[in-house]
Order: structure tokens, then sequence, then C-alpha cells
């Protein structure tokens, strides 16, 4: 049995079906990717894996337990850092701690031995408007690792920065996720991102979406940037391309 | 460096219209364009102010303190009635188009109501205060609290938070600079209001005074009397400033980068 297992998941609005009988499984430890295109579904998925929504039909089950909209044991990170703009940056990413009733002072401390790991060493007392894009994305991140119970769900976390912080970013997160093996389900439209990163990749696609192909990326971890150069690399984006084309 | 100087000109400007607006008002008075009794000149205003200026401490002590509770009673009153209307969506549909009403009763009108009621201390003054000054900010806090980002409160739930923790992790601190706006109009509203309030009734304070020295027709003193007020409504909204400043720290320090 996976870790996580997205089982037969369906969920419409104004009787508009948005996904329909949706399958997925992660890992312990995995990176996988669901990659769709814009109108597939995407985002309604994710509320319904992170129990913000409870989906019309189907089931959510982490570790043996049934989770099915129950916020609480899936954190998350979205595009927009949400860094609250009046808490330190140590405090915001501490909030996980402190909303589960740790004491502020036990809070910083636990936060604060990982802001170096994590290269956010000596931003904890600035505020989030004092710190450039990657910077707050890094503090997002390490606030999803300690809200989360074994699973992080990341939806387009690097797709609001800039070329170049992006690609500095992404070697940072292969760097940091050798280190704390999150399992994690990363959501992107981003096919070299998803190719770059993720040990699969699903392909969410169709209306009502669905998953329509798995992919596996069969390329040893630690990975660096240069995978992208390789000729290897661009046989598992031509797959990809045409699988999302075929549907 | 340029803004800097930018700044003091800022500065400048407006005292040097005050100062054109004195200078045109003395050689009214002065040149006697203006007959003395109808309007008494700035000197002799500022002579009343400085001779009457401890016998106007006395009457400001008492306005203040009808002020002061009056605005501190107005802003628990406000938070209440703000934090209800957030958490019950039927009580804001019920009270918000009341609140909205309420705000025009004219002040004048129900002044002397409240002191028939509550009598000649500083109940109906305090009352008054609570009236004008609680609706500036409860519409500052409701409409920072409507402000808060639905996936903030969504992430908040993520992490298990419940209602209350919401409540102060997030919506108290994002509702902040709209709390504070409406405080700053409510703090110039309460010793005005105060002051009216006075008008119809009471033993002391600023507007007793001011009644009286009108009643003597000792033009000077009531011009004193209204710089008073004015210059204490003033220092009152510094304070407010000065309190927003110490509480959003961020603030301070995002404009620090900016510039």
């Amino acid at each position: 049995m996976s870790f996580l297992e997205v089982k037969n998941v369906t969920k419409s609005f104004d009787n508009k079906t948005i996904i329909k009988d949706v399958n997925l499984h992660l890992e312990k430890g995995e990176i996988v990717s669901l990659l769709g295109i814009s109108g597939s579904g995407k985002t309604t998925l994710f509320n319904a894996i992170s129990g913000i929504s409870t989906p019309d039909s189907g089931k959510i089950i982490l570790d043996g337990k049934d989770i099915t909209g129950k916020p609480g044991s899936i954190s998350y990170m979205l595009q927009k850092d949400m860094l609250f703009p009046f808490r330190k940056i140590v405090d915001n990413v501490a909030l996980p701690l402190t909303v589960s009733g740790v004491s502020k002072k036990e809070a910083r401390k636990k936060a604060s031995a990982l802001f170096e790991e994590f290269g956010l060493e000596g931003t904890q007392m600035q505020y989030p408007d004092e710190l450039s894009g990657g910077m707050r994305q890094r503090a997002a991140l390490l606030r999803t690792y300690l809200a989360s119970k074994g699973v992080a769900l990341l939806d387009e976390p690097f797709s609001a920065l800039d070329t170049i912080t992006k690609s500095s970013m992404h070697k940072w997160y292969l760097d940091i996720m050798e280190k704390i093996k999150l399992s994690t389900l990363f959501i992107t439209h981003d096919i070299d991102e998803a190719i770059l990163l993720s040990d699969r990749i699903y392909i969410l696609s169709g209306v009502p979406g669905n998953i329509t192909d798995e992919i596996v990326i069969d390329e040893k971890k630690p990975r660096s940037n240069d995978f992208a150069l390789t000729e290897k690399f661009l046989e598992y984006k031509k797959l990809v391309v045409e699988k999302i084309a075929f549907t | 460096m340029k803004r800097k100087l930018q700044n003091t000109t800022y500065k400048v400007a407006p005292l040097l219209a005050l100062a054109v607006i004195v200078g045109i008002w003395l050689f009214v008075c002065e040149g006697e364009i203006v007959p003395a009794f109808m309007l008494p000149s700035p000197v002799d205003v500022f002579t009343a102010f400085v001779n009457d200026f401890p016998l106007l401490l006395t009457h400001a002590q008492i306005t203040l303190q009808e002020a002061l509770y009056g605005l501190l009673i107005g802003i628990a009153f406000a938070f209440i009635i703000a934090s209800l209307m957030d958490r019950f969506q039927f009580l804001y549909n019920a009270f918000y188009p009341l609140l909205v009403l309420s705000q025009t009763i004219p002040t004048v009108a129900i002044a002397p109501l409240l002191v028939l009621w509550m009598g000649f201390e500083m109940a109906p003054k305090i009352t008054l205060v609570v009236i004008t000054t609680f609706f500036p900010i409860t519409i500052g806090l409701l409409d920072g609290f409507k402000s808060v980002d639905k996936d903030q409160v969504n992430l908040m739930r993520s992490m298990k938070a419940n209602r209350f923790q919401t409540f102060y992790i997030v919506k108290i601190p994002t509702a902040l600079p709209s709390f504070f706006a409406g405080l700053k109009i409510s703090a110039s509203y309460a010793i005005v209001g105060a002051v009216i309030a006075e008008w119809l009734g009471g033993f002391e304070g600023l507007g007793v005074y001011m009644t009286r020295v009108k009643k003597a027709y000792a033009f000077d003193k009531m011009f004193a009397v209204i710089i008073f007020i004015c210059i204490i409504s003033l220092l009152l909204i510094l304070l407010v400033a000065l309190i927003q400043r110490l509480a959003m720290p961020w603030l301070r320090r995002t404009k620090q980068k900016i510039n």
C-alpha cells in the first residue's frame, strides 16, 4: 500500500464535473509531479487532497488513514508565498507550530534551527517584504515542511519567479529535498520543471480532468540542473509533449 | 537628499499658508475693516489664550476625560460589534444598514435628550462621544476583516487552526491599518463630541466654558477656546499616529527599504 492514495476522486461545481475518477499514489520520499494544462482541474484536485474541500465521491488515504475532507494532515504551498506581512520570517515559518500549541519561544527555536539548511540564515527577524521572491518561497517551503505530517502539496510554487531565480530555486529545491526527504506532490504546468524535479509525472487532462498518463523519470538522484541539458532529458520532454498533445 | 528637501517643502507650505491667513486676519482687524466686537484681532486672541491658559487647562481636563473614556468605550464597542458582524453574516446583513442609518442622526439633536436622560454629569457626554466615535472604528475593522485573503484563511485551516486562532493570528493584524484609519477620524470627533455635549448642560469642561464666554460676548476668549480645542484634537490624532507606528512595526521597516 502506498503512503498517500487518491482513490476515484470526483468533484463538481454547479453541476459541472471538474475532475472525474482521479486515481494516483505517492510513495514515501517520492516527488511526483502532476502536469496539467490550465482548466484541467489542478486546483480542484489540490483542494480535495489537502482536505480544504470534500470530494463528491472518492477517498484520500494517508498512511492507511482516511483523511477525506479533513484538513490538517497534508501541508501545502502555493504560487503566492502567503507569508503574513505582519509576522517576522521566523514567526511565519513557525506558524504551524504556534497553531498546534507550541509556545512562541519554543516554536522560534525549532524553526530557527532549520534556517541554515534552507539557506535562510540571518533572515529570522526580518519581515517578508524585506526579502526577495526566491527567499520568500524558501521560507514558505520551510513553513510547509514544518506543517507537514509527511506529505506536502506544492501548487506551482516557483511559477511566479523570473527564469533565473526559478532555475536557482530548482537547484536549491533538489538539494533540500535530498536532505529532508519530504514526500511531495508537485503541481505544475511547466514540462521542464516536472521532468527535472520528479520521480514520476502524472498527466492530468481532459474535461472533466482525469489522469491520462504516467511517466517514470528514471534518472538517479541527486540530480543537478545539468540534467536538463542531456539527450535523455529531451527524450522525456518529447514523450511528455506527445502524451499531452495526444489527449 | 532631494527627498529630504521635498519633505521640508511639504512642511513649510502649510505653515506659510497659515501665516498668510493670520496676516490677512490681522490686517482686517487692525485696519478696522471689521469692527472689533465682531472679529477679535489675532493679538487679542493670543492675549486671551495666554491669560486664560490655566483656566483652559482645568476645563480641558474634564473634556479630555470625557473624550478619552468615550473613545475607549467606543473602541471596545466597535471591536465587539465588528467581530460579531464578521463572525455571523446574518448579523452583518441585519445591522450594517442600521449602523449607517445611525450616523445620519444629528449629534446636536440627541445631545439634549441624553442630558435629560442621564443628568448633568459626565455620563451623557461620554455616551455622545461613544455614539460619534464607534462608527468609523467599526467600519474600519469590518473592512479590515473583510480584506483578509481567503487563501490565507484556508492556509490556517490546513494547519488545523480553530476560528479563534485564525481571528487573532490573521484577521486582527490584517485589519490594523484600516482600524487605525478609523481611529484617527474618531479621535478628531471625540473632543468635538464632548464639547457639543457640554454645551447642552454641565458644570465644567471646555464646552461649558465656551457657552459662558459666548454669553459674555467675549469673542477673544471664544476664539482662544476654539484654537485650544483644535490643538488638543491635533495632539490626540498625533498620539493615535504614534500608537499606530508602534503597533505596526512591519510597515515602518518596509517604508525604510523603499526609501
